[in-house]
């Protein structure tokens, strides 16, 4: 196996291990916040959750984006022909 | 393990290599469409359960669009609902055994990007003329001009990517777990890839809203205007 193919797999893994360290600790952010929010205002829990759940997917967007570019380097890799 | 970027072609139609995303993809614009038709003819004054179903649907989108950005959701209603719709149908086609979604591929997701992209050109022109649109890349001074330009590309890809990576990494990984493990175990997986799917058509759908309006607003505002006036233009349009 050569170099390309070993470099290519490394910083696959390496881009969704090291991805998803900042997407996890704004999930656990975003989670507290809107928890805190609920328990003070049970009547608006409804507006809190939808708005959350939005911006949950956003947040994870940022993960795939890795994701993605692990999969190119994976399966669609340009360098490796 | 199958590339989750190459397309699997089921047969050739003339030079155009016709994919299964191809074929999933019309199917769900016949089943839509023509469900459509059935479904709006004989219209009535006094509801029936059927109508008041669809009127319930409607009144959900126009809720949405207003609660957004705050538009009158006439103008917007048909191509907003068209791409929700059309994508919550692509994203939980994978329901039915056998089928990927056809969002799980590239050309899909590009596509829809590409038409919201144009959409935005499209409304932009028709709010403030050729004119006010070219005006709203020099918003707020003229120093933007090249940054507006890279972000009215770059956001659309953005899009692009986001509902492709999220749709396609839910397929890859119910499809490594069915792989690992046999039968029930991927069920959960599925489960959340629904509301992942759910989630990610309403985001688009509410993206290109807020784009649309954004180049409406900027579009038709008169230069000297200041923020203050934002709320007040934002009703008017």
């Amino acid at each position: 196996m050569d170099y390309l193919s070993l470099a290519s797999i490394f910083c696959a893994t390496f881009a969704v291990a090291f991805g998803a360290i900042g997407p996890a600790l704004a999930e656990g952010r975003a989670v507290a916040a809107a928890m805190e929010a609920i328990a003070r205002q049970p009547d608006a829990a409804n507006a809190i959750s939808r708005t959350l759940f939005v911006g949950l997917a956003m947040i994870e967007t940022t993960a795939i984006y890795c994701l993605v570019i692990a999969l190119l380097l994976l399966f669609a890799n340009p360098l490796l022909g | 393990m199958n590339s989750p970027l190459d397309s699997n072609v089921l047969f050739q139609f003339g030079p155009v290599p016709i994919t299964q995303a191809i074929v999933t993809t019309w199917v769900i614009m016949a089943i839509l469409v023509i469900g459509a038709f059935v479904l709006t003819r004989r219209l009535d004054l006094r509801p029936t359960r059927r109508q008041a179903a669809l009127e319930l649907l409607v009144a959900t989108l126009d809720t949405q669009i207003t609660e957004t950005t705050g538009a009158t959701p006439a103008p917007y209603r048909g191509f907003i609902g068209t791409l929700f719709i059309f994508i919550l149908a692509a994203n939980w086609s994978s329901l039915v055994p056998g089928i990927d979604p056809p969002t799980a591929q590239l050309e899909t997701d590009a596509g829809l990007a590409v038409l919201v992209f144009l959409s935005v050109i499209w409304f932009g022109i028709r709010a403030g003329g050729v004119g006010g649109w070219l005006r709203t890349f020099a918003a707020p001074n003229p120093v933007m001009i090249p940054l507006n330009i890279l972000e009215s590309l770059t956001r659309v890809f953005s899009m692009f990517v986001r509902l492709f990576g999220n749709v396609m990494s839910g397929v890859f990984v119910i499809g490594i777990v069915a792989s690992l493990a046999g039968l029930l175990v991927p069920i959960p997986l599925m489960a959340l890839d629904l509301l992942t799917g759910l989630v990610q058509a309403y985001i688009f759908a509410v993206l290109a809203m807020v784009f649309i309006t954004s180049a409406v607003e900027d579009g038709t505002r008169t230069p000297p205007l200041t923020n203050h006036s934002h709320s007040k233009t934002n009703k008017e349009t």
